[in-house]
Order: structure tokens, then C-alpha cells, then sequence
């Protein structure tokens, strides 16, 4: 039988004073990588067989450089929101739940990172 | 983590069956969740075989003519029988709705009906509330301005600005939104869930309330107000027909809209 009050344990230690920057990104990312998604899908499906050359000229258009760089970037930052979701939702361990968001935003963070750097270094012929 | 198997202790194993009186054409199988703490032991699903020539029409009178003449040890609350109370929330059949007007009709093969989902078992059909019923508490359901009240009337609204709490007003709280969301089963503690949200809302549009922001303030919160993932469950299953994800949606949009 616990002596805390059950309003106590409702408004528990109140508002965190934030997440709708995280609900909005999520939403803005979601539309955002709708015509991106399409864009490179059908950017990488125009390439397949094609020599590096091919893709070294592809990858010499600002434009097209840009374009990948945008669809990577909202892509990995839209994972690592919607992860952070999941995990927040099941894991009710808080250790457990603290080295999970961080492992899972490094992985992320490492993965999109070296993406990115890929196509820029792509983009500069190196 | 999240739960997905029943403890030990919940398992619900097979009970007794209460045969229909001789005689009875017209039947149909009531398989009811019982569980007494008193006894120890684990819950168990009972049939109640009824005869429908001989009860009336909805879930709620079969179960009060079980209590009445088969089993009066078979718990569950009810008060209103027309649904304005919120009393007999119960899950039927697979769905939360008031037993007081969901008709035997409406629900096909053995009706089974168990308490309110994921929420502690008080007895057989009841539920523990009280957290439900704190969290209302904390939105502070009630009108708060600084603004005097006018000394010789009433606080006016427009026609308009009134009509913005229809389908907001109507909430009986009952607690078959609430308990039939899976962000509410896995994060009740925290995540105020569909009916308090819904209730919150119905004062944050209120044109007469004057705290406007503070109310938005205390929901500006990951798990109060962010855990709804927009499954609308709540609105498949509310037994007033409401909206609540509709009303949850506003909150945010209004979040937006003061950055």
C-alpha cells in the first residue's frame, strides 16, 4: 500500500516543457522525404550498370550533390527520431532505455555521416 | 520492458458453466472473466448460458439477470443503464463499450466479456481507476480565469465559440478509450491518455477559460502529450462516438501554432 497520493503519482515531476520539436521534425521529415525518396530511387535506378565514370558526372551536378546530401540527412535524422519513439515506448528500464537512445543515435549519427562523406567525396573526384 | 505475456498469476484458466434453465429455446453463451483476489486464485473464464426469451435486450441487463438469479457473487458496476454514467465499461466481444447499450444482438458467437484492458483488477469486472481518474484530476478540469465573474449573469459565449465544445462535452469518462490504447497500456504512468487529453482540450478551446497557456504548458511534455502515436483506437472504440485522436491532433497543431 503506497502513502503517495494518486495526484501526486499523475502529474509525477511534471511537464518536460518539450517535444513538439521532436513531433514536428518527424512530420516534416516524413513529407520532406517523400519526393526525396523518389528522387534518388529513381537517380540510382537511371545508374545501375553504368561505368563509375557515369556516376562521377552525375555526382558533378551541385544540384545532384545537394539532392543526396538533403534525402541522406532527413533520412538518418528521421530514423534516429522514430527510434528514439520505439525505444522510449518499450523499454521501461531507465539505464536500459539511457544506453539505447545513445548507442542508437551514434549508429546513426556514424552511419549518416560516413554516407554523407561518401557522396562528397565522390563529388570531388577523389 | 513491455509487457506481452501474462504473469503467472494472471493466467485465466477454464471455470464453471451455468447451464441454461430446461425448457430455453432461444440461448446464447455469456463467457465472463472472473477473478476474486480474496481467493488466490489465478482468474478464470465462466459460461453463463442464457435464455434471451427471458432477459432483455442489452449485454447489461443479461449480466444484472446472472447476478440476480444464477451467481451473485459476479461483480461489475453499473448505475445509469442509458449510457450517461460510464459506470459499465467493460470490454465485449473484443471491443470497450458501456454494456448498458450494446445490444446481445450486435455481438456474434459466445459473448465474452472481460474488464477493461491492461488496468488492475479490483474484482471479476472491475477495474482499478484511480490512477485514471488522478490524471483528469492533474489538467484541473474546471474553468480558471482572472477576470471577475459579471455580478448579475452568467459568463457569455458565443454560438459559435459554444460550438466548439460539441463532441468535447459529451466525454462521460468513461475509460474505454483510454484503456483500449496501446500507448496507454505500455506508458499509462506517465501518458495522460485519449480521455484526459480529450478533457484537457475541452478547457483549452473553452473561449470563457483564461489559462489558456498554462494548460498548453503542462502538456508540452514527450510522454503526457507525445506518446499518442495517432492509433485511433480510442475513436474506433468510444461508446459516445467522440473523436478523441481528433482532439489530441488539435493539441498539437495548437503546440505549433504558439512556437
Amino acid at each position: 500500500m503506497s502513502l503517495i497520493t494518486p495526484l501526486k503519482k499523475a502529474r509525477g515531476l511534471g511537464s518536460a516543457k518539450d517535444g513538439t520539436h521532436h513531433w514536428w521534425m518527424q512530420r516534416v521529415t516524413a513529407i520532406a522525404l517523400v519526393p526525396l525518396t523518389l528522387w534518388a530511387a529513381f537517380s540510382v535506378a537511371s545508374m545501375a550498370g553504368e561505368s563509375y565514370e557515369v556516376v562521377l558526372t552525375y555526382f558533378a551536378s551541385p544540384f545532384n550533390v545537394a539532392m543526396f546530401c538533403l534525402f541522406l540527412f532527413a533520412g538518418f535524422y528521421h530514423a534516429s527520431l522514430g527510434l528514439q519513439v520505439v525505444i522510449e515506448d518499450y523499454v521501461h528500464n531507465e539505464g536500459l532505455k539511457l544506453g539505447m537512445l545513445i548507442g542508437a543515435k551514434f549508429a546513426l549519427a556514424l552511419t549518416g555521416i560516413m554516407s554523407i562523406f561518401a557522396v562528397l567525396r565522390t563529388a570531388f573526384g577523389s | 520492458m513491455a509487457e506481452f505475456k501474462l504473469p503467472a498469476n494472471s493466467v485465466v484458466k477454464k471455470g464453471k458453466t451455468w447451464p441454461a434453465p430446461k425448457g430455453a429455446t432461444r440461448t446464447r453463451n455469456f463467457r465472463i472473466y472472473r477473478y476474486d483476489p480474496d481467493t488466490g486464485s489465478n482468474p478464470r473464464w465462466d459460461n453463463f448460458e442464457v435464455d434471451l426469451d427471458d432477459c432483455a435486450p442489452m449485454v447489461l441487463d443479461a449480466l444484472i439477470k446472472i447476478k440476480n438469479e444464477v451467481d451473485p457473487s459476479l461483480t461489475f458496476r453499473r448505475s445509469c443503464r442509458e449510457g450517461i454514467c460510464g459506470s459499465c465499461a467493460m470490454n465485449i466481444g473484443g471491443t470497450n463499450t458501456l454494456a448498458c447499450i450494446k445490444a446481445i444482438e450486435d455481438v456474434e458467437g459466445d459473448i465474452t466479456i472481460s474488464p477493461l484492458p491492461h488496468m488492475e483488477v479490483v474484482k471479476d469486472l472491475v477495474p482499478d481507476l484511480t490512477h485514471f481518474y488522478a490524471q483528469y484530476a492533474s489538467v484541473q478540469p474546471w474553468m480558471q480565469t482572472d477576470t471577475v465573474a459579471p455580478q448579475d449573469r452568467e459568463r457569455l459565449q458565443s454560438p459559435e465559440d459554444r460550438k466548439k465544445l460539441d463532441g468535447l462535452y459529451e466525454c462521460i469518462l468513461c475509460a474505454s478509450c483510454s484503456t483500449s490504447c496501446p500507448s496507454y497500456w505500455w506508458n499509462g504512468d506517465r501518458y495522460l491518455g485519449p480521455a484526459t487529453l480529450l478533457q484537457a482540450y475541452r478547457w483549452v478551446i473553452d473561449s470563457r477559460d483564461e489559462a489558456t497557456g498554462d494548460r498548453l504548458d503542462n502538456l508540452e511534455d514527450p510522454f503526457k502529450l507525445y506518446r499518442c502515436h495517432t492509433i485511433m483506437n480510442c475513436t474506433n472504440t468510444c461508446p459516445k462516438g467522440l473523436n478523441p485522436a481528433q482532439a489530441i491532433g488539435s493539441l498539437k497543431q495548437m503546440m505549433l501554432e504558439r512556437r
